[in-house]
């Protein structure tokens, strides 16, 4: 009888720590996990009793690779709260920020998370070795993606001149005007992605979930709108909670969520399906050429979907470049009144759909906060998965099975938030 | 590979420097025993320290990296809550499953030999720290306050606009990064060696703002400080 145990723990090439746990005997499933063993974090907790010129900054902390959405949807839940309609200068200036970070955060899972499965090496490094014009090339869109967050907010990672009602710095029109430059010949750059994407053989699986994501009857949606499920009709963002039913489970410190079935599916591909409609043109035509389609219910292209994303991103960014250019910027004075009142804020972090709900007193200090972030989202959907995937896979080698099992949860891109890390380096 | 666990963007970076000073294979083995350990993130949980402690068994040198290992930052305030209450804010009845202890900075359970602070840690200070270290130089790290490397940027003073701001208290390096963003210094960085609360103080008098504006915007990263406690 042959037994097949495959223990990875920790997952590698995702952000914090993850274990995956199978043991199957003669063909059948004994244990099959995906453990989320992270220290439990307590941003609701310190938000609570914070200024709300200070939640934004806190709340950005909640995760350093996606800082700016972090921030976008905290700001935005407290100006719901305060009753503040951010203006149009506003709206163009963070959906660009919103673009910077997406940009780089896809880029870097396609290339250098994903990639190196596909390409047959174990991490980045060799990847620099055997595929160097692939490692130099995501380094630079990275450093666009870097420059673009900067010349916005003087950090990408933790961004500081967003705040609530506005900027508290204004970009210089002649660094954007040039960045407008690099950004355009950034396409180059993602055809030969493309060109690489297309070589890959990306495993043949699906298994069809709920999708959830936000949506906005004007735009590909990211920093705004409502709800959109592709089980149950669209509702607004004041009743997430009716959506996400946040569970414990006691394998996991994150919390799971499940909405019509058993679990759903929150990101790139849930926004691929949900609003194709609304892709760009390029992005469309970028679709077809990789052989995605909406709905697609295969999780490895999730990734592929990225890449799609990363083009209507590029598009989105040079229009929004192109709009605040032609009105020019003015400085518009932040005023913010406090006012005792709950506001919700909701944003598509380059992950999926992300909750930001806070009360505040009328001295705009919080009294309550709640945060919901996709990869705990998806968690519970990476378990269904995996329930569906093993069965089928059973009968390969358990270096393959454990491969499998490891791309399908890096597939997801998942970060889970970790409060203690270590890096060891060796050197002779 | 934790590295790329570690700090996300500026591992990336870290790569170039690998390259520099040619210890990539290094990087890709998982030895027992290192020369040198990165320890990033405050603890918070029972369970970390004997990992912590076996860390700094197997490493020659041990680094903290980021406000959270060096300073305890902003995980720290929670510890305002008793832990059972934090636990009940987030995890309500399923609270039972979490073991979870007062945040603390790594200084707080075992030896560090050096400090790269800032939250987000700035790569170039990383970098020249990891470079001094293979080059068995001690990493000069600035003692004198951020308010110097502010003026030195050209920024009004926010005290001027009625803001209050940490930079007078707390360690430069950051080129008052915040300030140049519109914003002001929350101490990241933490304290300078001797700060000088009164300094402060007589600062806030001057412009009309009290001593609770300060404590509270403190309390952010330093809630784990001497000064706090
Ligand atoms: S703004 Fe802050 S850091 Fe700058 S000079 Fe004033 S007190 Fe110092
Ligand atoms: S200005 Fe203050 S809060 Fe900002 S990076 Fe420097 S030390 Fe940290």
């Amino acid at each position: 009888m042959t037994r097949v145990n495959v223990n990875v723990h920790h997952v590698t090439r995702i952000e914090g720590h993850g274990n995956l746990v199978l043991n199957a005997k003669g063909g059948k499933i004994e244990e099959l996990r995906w453990e989320v063993p992270e220290s439990p974090r307590f941003f609701e907790a310190m938000l609570v009793g914070r200024h709300y010129d200070d939640v934004h900054h806190i709340a950005s902390r909640i995760c350093g690779i996606c800082s700016i959405t972090h921030t976008t949807a905290s700001i935005q839940a407290t100006e719901a709260a305060f009753g503040i309609q951010p203006s149009e200068q506003t709206i163009l200036l963070r959906k660009l920020l919103y673009d910077a970070e997406l940009l780089e955060s896809h880029v870097l899972h396609i290339l250098f998370l994903a990639a190196p499965d596909f390409l047959g090496v174990d991490s980045v490094i060799p990847l620099a070795e055997t595929h160097k014009d692939v490692v130099v090339m995501a380094l630079r869109l990275k450093k666009l993606a870097y420059n673009l967050a900067e010349t916005l907010a003087e950090r990408k990672t933790h961004p500081l001149s967003c705040v609530v009602g506005g900027f508290a710095k204004l970009p210089d029109l002649n660094v954007l005007k040039a960045l407008r430059k690099r950004l355009a010949d950034a396409y180059a750059d993602l055809d030969v992605t493309v060109g690489l994407f297309k070589t890959f053989k990306i495993p043949d699986f699906a298994r069809e979930t709920e999708y959830i994501a936000l949506r906005d009857p004007k735009e590909y949606a990211f920093i705004s709108g409502q709800i959109a499920s592709s089980d149950a009709p669209t509702v607004s963002i004041n009743d997430y909670l009716n959506v996400t039913n946040e569970f414990c489970v006691p394998h996991s410190t994150a919390k799971y969520t499940r909405n019509k079935r058993d679990a759903y599916m929150v990101g790139a591909l849930a926004r691929f399906n949900l609003n194709f409609k609304q892709l760009s043109p390029r992005a469309k035509k970028i679709a077809k050429e990789l052989g995605i389609s909406a709905p697609n219910h295969n999780p490895y292209m999730i990734t592929v979907a990225q890449l799609v994303e990363t083009y209507h991103v590029l598009d989105d960014s040079i229009s929004l470049i192109d709009q605040i250019l032609e009105r020019g910027l003015k400085g518009e004075g932040n005023k913010v009144k406090p006012r005792a009142g709950r506001g919700i804020g909701v944003v598509e972090a380059p992950r999926g759909i992300l909750f930001h709900d806070y009360v505040y007193d009328d001295r705009g200090i919080i009294t309550k906060a709640n945060c919901i972030i996709p990869t705990n989202q998806n968690h519970n959907n990476i378990q269904k998965d995996l329930e569906a995937l093993v069965p089928e896979i059973l009968d390969k080698s358990e270096d393959e099975i454990r491969l499998m099992m490891e791309m399908l949860v890096r597939a997801y891109d998942p970060c889970i938030s970790c409060s203690t890390h270590s890096l060891n380096v060796t050197f002779t | 590979m934790e590295v790329l666990n570690l700090t996300g963007e500026e591992m990336l970076d870290l790569l170039g420097a690998v390259e520099i000073v040619n210890f990539r294979e290094a990087i890709t083995n998982r030895a027992d025993n290192y020369d040198i350990a990165f320890v990033e993130g405050s603890i918070t949980r029972e369970s970390e320290i004997p990992r912590l402690q076996q860390i700094r068994e197997q490493a020659k040198i041990v680094v903290a990296l980021g406000s959270c290992a060096c300073i305890g930052g902003v995980n720290c305030l929670k510890n305002h809550l008793t832990m059972n209450q934090a636990l009940q804010m987030v995890y309500g009845d399923s609270a039972k499953y979490y073991d979870t202890i007062l945040a603390r900075p790594i200084s707080a359970v075992i030896r560090v030999d050096y400090y790269v602070r800032n939250c987000p840690p700035i790569t170039s200070e990383f970098l020249k720290v990891v470079k001094a270290l293979l080059l068995g130089r001690k990493p000069e790290i600035p003692s004198y306050p951020v308010c110097t490397e502010c003026k030195v940027a050209g920024n009004i003073c926010v005290f001027e606009l009625g803001k209050t701001c940490l930079g007078p208290v707390t360690r430069a390096g950051c080129k008052a990064i915040c300030v140049t963003g519109g914003r002001h210094c929350w101490g990241c960085r933490g304290l300078v060696d001797e700060p000088n609360i009164n300094s402060e103080e007589e600062i806030l008098k001057k412009y009309g703002l009290t001593v609770e504006q300060v404590v509270e915007k403190f309390k952010i990263y330093n809630t784990y400080s001497e000064v706090m406690r």
